[in-house]
């Protein structure tokens, strides 16, 4: 996998989510996804956004091109330096929130993504990444 | 690794490009079973296009990795080649042969020219067949990508097709589920189902399931989610052609079944939506 | 602050909602939904998403408060125009917004809100029914 450009964005208030929302919106755009795919990719950043944000005290996300032979796809990472999750399992289940969404955040993300992964850190930060693919034109 | 040989590997090969190419053609030419779709103009093409990049990725010094930036050119022609060789009905190994058939050539040219049993020649010798036939496989990865690429294509719009969402009455739409559903069909149903409630402004959506073999967890959500997105956009959907094995699994599942609208059949579905529409239909029996 | 205007047209309040949606303007939406539900009196709140990019779960829990708390100040509250994107997207990430009522169009919407007014009114059919007929 190669990552052809990239670009960086802090999330440190509610307006940047919306920014990051936006910037993950022109990507989409860009690589033609479907306008389902467009509208899961927008909403699964808006969560993930959310936790960093909420869960997280602030950190950054990094929005990817990122391409392989047969495929091209967005790939975002939301990086924090907050408390960690002490429970990543739990944390993963539906209904299961300690902030002001419903508690879908992750387990949404993860269905609506092709590829998911999640490192965390009690007391150091936790590192989600996420991709969608699509094929090329 | 034996990489650092006295004379560098393309030093003996540019020497003698011309050689080479010519003798390998007319290999190629006279190999009986060579296929008849390859146009001699085409062969000589890329022969000779061939053995310029092949000679100018060596030069760059990489002989082992054909993933490395200096082949990329290379691995753009033969991608290329592969192409348009399978249009013209070459089969992959034929496309393959092409490039091994390069090493009796070019061994042939490098053999006399460090004698017999010359061990430095055998490490090149050695060195550039293994690199022919990473080149040789990879046409055949290539063949195989590209027929990959159609078969996935033609999944996807062997899916689009088999999903057709019908207007059956001002308001009412249907789809005929025919098939496995698994998640890409669900997606696309839901996808093309609630288009069509938008595009018609139908308050009524039938799903019938007569045409689903079995009925297992995944499909039953599957089935679910159908029903959520359709009354998240307004309308309603009802399920018919519930076969008595798939109730049962349904049952047995423990799915909440409380909100679902059921039929038996697609007329009682149908039957159904008509009346919630406020339509009614009387028999004239003197007029069959 | 950007605020979405809140319509009264008889009984009902009309919301559409344009802008970008972020987590402000959707607080601020309760918050003001709610006092002109009881400055009006009204009957009913028609919120028109058609023009909705995209909804996480954080507006979909907004969503659901706001129709919870009218219906706590004895308001119907009815959702419509949302796009097969956002339904598919918001089914896949779980949120089922239970008890909102759903319209595809802001006239289906708008009569949906008129019968359950009426039957409630009437008092012959309960709201519960007339809403069943639907559900």
């Amino acid at each position: 996998m190669a990552v052809k450009s990239q670009e960086e964005r802090s999330i440190a208030n509610e307006d940047d989510i919306l920014d990051v929302r936006n910037s993950v919106k022109r990507v989409t755009a860009l690589l033609n996804f479907s306008l389902v795919n467009q509208t899961k990719i927008i909403s699964a950043a808006s969560e993930l956004a959310r936790n960093t944000l909420e869960h997280g005290k602030g950190g950054k996300s990094i929005i990817q091109l990122v391409t392989e032979p047969e495929r091209i796809g967005i790939r975002l990472i939301f990086e924090d330096t907050g408390p960690g999750i002490p429970d990543l399992a739990r944390a993963l289940e539906d209904g299961y929130s300690t902030g002001r969404g419903m508690g879908l955040g992750l387990g949404g993300a993860k269905r609506l993504m092709d590829d998911f992964d999640i490192e965390s850190k009690e007391n150091e930060g936790t590192r989600v990444t996420v991709t969608k693919w699509t094929e090329k034109n | 690794m034996t990489r650092e040989t006295a004379v560098p590997l393309h030093e003996m090969i540019s020497g003698a490009k011309e050689e080479i190419l010519t003798e390998w053609i007319k290999n190629q030419l006279s190999d009986k079973s060579r296929s008849k779709g390859v146009p001699e103009a085409s062969l000589r093409n890329s022969s000779s296009e061939f053995i310029r990049l092949f000679e100018e990725a060596i030069t760059k010094g990489n002989v082992d990795d054909i993933e490395k930036p200096e082949w990329e050119e290379m691995r753009h022609m033969l991608a290329e080649l592969s192409a348009t060789r399978a249009s013209q009905g070459s089969t992959p190994s034929d496309t393959a042969k092409f490039i091994f058939s390069l090493k009796e050539p070019l061994f042939a040219r490098l053999t006399p020219e460090k004698g017999q049993g010359n061990t430095e020649a055998s490490a090149a010798v050695w060195q550039l067949s293994l690199l022919l036939d990473k080149l040789g496989l990879y046409t055949a990865e290539t063949f195989q990508r590209t027929r990959e690429a159609i078969i996935r294509r033609q999944q996807k719009e062997m899916l689009e097709m088999s999903t057709p969402v019908i207007k059956v009455w001002d308001g009412v739409v249907a789809v005929p589920l025919i098939g496995t559903l698994d998640s890409a069909r669900t997606q696309i149903v839901m996808e093309t189902l609630l288009q069509k409630i938008v595009d018609t402004g139908s308050r009524i959506a039938i799903l019938d399931i007569t045409g689903v073999p079995t009925v297992d967890t995944q499909t039953a959500q599957h089935l679910m989610k159908t029903v959520s997105a359709t009354r998240l956009m307004g309308a309603e959907c009802i399920i018919s052609g519930i076969r008595p094995q798939i109730a049962q699994t349904i049952v047995h599942l423990g799915i909440d079944i409380n909100d679902i609208v059921t039929k038996a059949t697609m007329a009682d579905a149908i039957k159904e939506a008509l009346a919630r529409g406020g339509w009614s239909f009387e028999r004239h029996l003197e007029s069959v | 602050m950007d605020r979405i205007p809140i319509l009264k047209i008889g009984d009902v309040l009309l919301v559409t909602i344009q802008v970008d949606f972020h987590d402000r303007i959707a607080i601020a939406l309760l918050e003001d939904l709610s006092e002109k539900i009881v400055d009006n009196s009204a009957k009913g709140v028609l919120i028109d998403i058609s023009a909705l990019e995209m909804v996480d779960s954080f507006m979909g829990r907004i969503l659901g408060n706001i129709s919870k708390t009218a219906k706590l100040l004895d308001c119907h509250c009815v959702l419509v125009g949302m796009q097969p994107a956002i339904a598919i997207t918001i089914t896949e990430l779980g949120i089922t917004l239970p008890g909102i009522y759903t319209a595809l169009t802001a006239e289906d919407g708008m009569k949906l809100l008129t019968d359950m007014v009426k039957s409630k009114t009437n008092g012959k059919t309960s709201a519960k029914k007339q809403e069943a007929k639907w559900r």
